[in-house]
């Protein structure tokens, strides 16, 4: 398809990549492009430039912090987040959720910058990162910056890196015993999620993270609150979910109704705290 | 009108050089600008696969990437596998396993499948599966796809 006119530039440079973005008006970060091109196909996003990420190799790393924390560079591909034995090492989950992601090509292509940054309310991304409660570290003209998931997430599209920065650096806490563990009901498998859940456990309370019930994704307090302390039996884990959909607002379209997606965000949420609880360590 | 960009690509070991706008994606380049029309375009949002090249090794979906994502890099499509006119291993499979009806979907489906034998030389049928994941086919119903992907390993091995 032919795309409306768009100009282009490909910084060598972070710090030439933050100027383009703040010299144009409608300047757009490209990173895969597995979304924006699409966007930009359906007219839903025509931006003048494109500053395209691909040179900046320093986004594509995947380190590990003195405090063994994880830092995933925004442009580590799902493919390579998959492929990574520091990943595996530590912190396994987000390689089985990268791998769930639509297909070889798309894995090949997507980033996880690309995938918070878009904040699709159905992505993978956005829920699984709340329940492991990381941070992202966003750069602008006025330098850098670190943000919590919550003040991450703004709303369906919007995040906190804001028109002219961009996000370099999601920090994943280092998980010391902490199992974790993502459930969902996809559209087909690999598919879009109509409703997922992620969770974290170790010792204290679980972290409990909804996702496409709502712009950001949810974090289960109640029933956090419900399972601090104490064991994580079955029975008790279904208990402390009661209830969880009614407080939630989920939409409905041709996938599901909102009512059906209050039912999933409780089963998913018990699934996925069970058998984070198995893994823990 | 944005100024366009120059993209030198190597396609198929041949070098190549074209001003292009920066609008262009990767799959019009290969087929309009560079005449190689074997490269299908199908649902034209990243989700049927026909459009599926390889790019520095890499399947991608050639409709999801612009031109100027391919400067400096190579790329191979369909018309790169064949050896002096004798079919490649999966293109022969194909052939003999019914392995394609209509044909719309085949060049993604063999640019996909060459990842999969590069990767799983005797790839298992759930393994062809997954690798086919992002190809999509409106004929066949997959059997003698993934039937002509198990017999193209087989020629290789012995060859
Ligand atoms: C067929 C198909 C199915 C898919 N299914 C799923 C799915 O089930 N689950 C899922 O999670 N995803 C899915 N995706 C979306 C995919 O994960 C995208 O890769 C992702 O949403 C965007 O990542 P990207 O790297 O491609 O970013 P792009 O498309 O390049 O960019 C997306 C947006 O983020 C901005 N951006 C990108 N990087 C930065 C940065 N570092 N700083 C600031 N802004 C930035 C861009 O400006 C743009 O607005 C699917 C995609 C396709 C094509
Ligand atoms: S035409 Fe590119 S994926 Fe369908
Ligand atoms: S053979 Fe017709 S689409 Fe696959």
């Amino acid at each position: 398809m032919l795309l409306r006119e768009v100009a282009y530039a490909r910084p060598r440079t972070l710090e030439a990549a933050v100027r383009l973005l703040g010299e144009h008006e409608d300047a757009r970060a490209l990173a895969g492009g597995q979304s924006l091109t699409n966007a930009m196909k359906q007219r839903v996003g025509s931006p003048a430039v494109l500053v395209d990420l691909a040179e900046l190799a320093e986004l594509r790393r995947i380190d590990r912090a003195a405090d063994g924390s994880l830092e995933l560079g925004a442009m580590a591909t799902y493919a390579q987040i998959v492929l990574s034995p520091e990943v595996s090492s530590t912190h396994p989950i987000l390689a089985e959720v990268a791998h769930q992601i639509a297909d070889v090509q798309v894995r090949n292509r997507g980033t996880i910058g690309g995938n918070v940054c878009w904040n699709d309310p159905t992505n993978h991304f956005p829920p699984l990162l709340a329940a492991l409660e990381a941070r992202m570290t966003i750069t602008g003209p006025n330098g850098e910056r670190e943000v919590g998931y919550d003040e991450f997430f703004v709303g369906v599209f919007m995040t906190a890196a804001g028109p002219g920065e961009l996000l370099t650096k999601i920090t994943v806490p280092a998980p010391g015993a902490c199992g974790s563990a993502f459930a969902s009901v996809p559209i087909g498998k690999d598919g879009t999620c109509i409703v997922n859940a992620a969770a974290c456990v170790d010792g204290g309370a679980p972290r409990i993270a909804i996702g496409c019930v709502a712009g950001v994704p949810e974090r289960a307090t109640g029933m956090e609150q419900a399972l601090a302390g104490g064991d994580l039996s079955p029975e008790r884990v279904r208990e402390a979910a009661r209830g969880l959909g009614q407080a939630l607002d989920p939409p409905s379209d041709v996938h599901a109704s909102a009512e059906y997606r209050r039912h999933l965000a409780e089963v998913l949420a018990v699934r996925a705290t069970l058998q984070a609880a198995g893994r823990a360590a | 009108m944005p100024e366009l960009v120059r993209v030198a690509v190597t396609v198929n070991g041949r070098a190549y050089e074209r001003a292009v706008e920066p609008r262009l994606l990767l799959v019009h380049l290969l087929r309009d600008e560079l005449g190689l029309t074997g490269t299908h375009v199908g649902c034209d949002t990243s989700t049927c696969g026909a459009c599926t090249v390889r790019l520095d090794g890499e399947t991608v979906k050639s409709c999801t990437i612009f031109a100027f994502g391919a400067d400096g890099r190579e790329v191979q499509t369909i018309e790169g596998l064949a050896r002096d006119g004798d079919l490649h291993p999966l293109q022969r499979a194909f052939h003999e396993e019914h392995g394609l009806q209509c044909g719309y979907c085949t060049p993604g489906m063999i640019m996909a499948a060459t990842a999969i034998l590069e990767r799983l030389p005797e790839p298992t049928d759930d393994e062809i599966r997954e690798g086919l994941e992002g190809n999509l086919c409106r004929c066949t119903g997959y059997q003698n796809i993934v039937a002509a992907v198990r017999a193209a390993a087989r020629m290789e091995a012995r060859a």
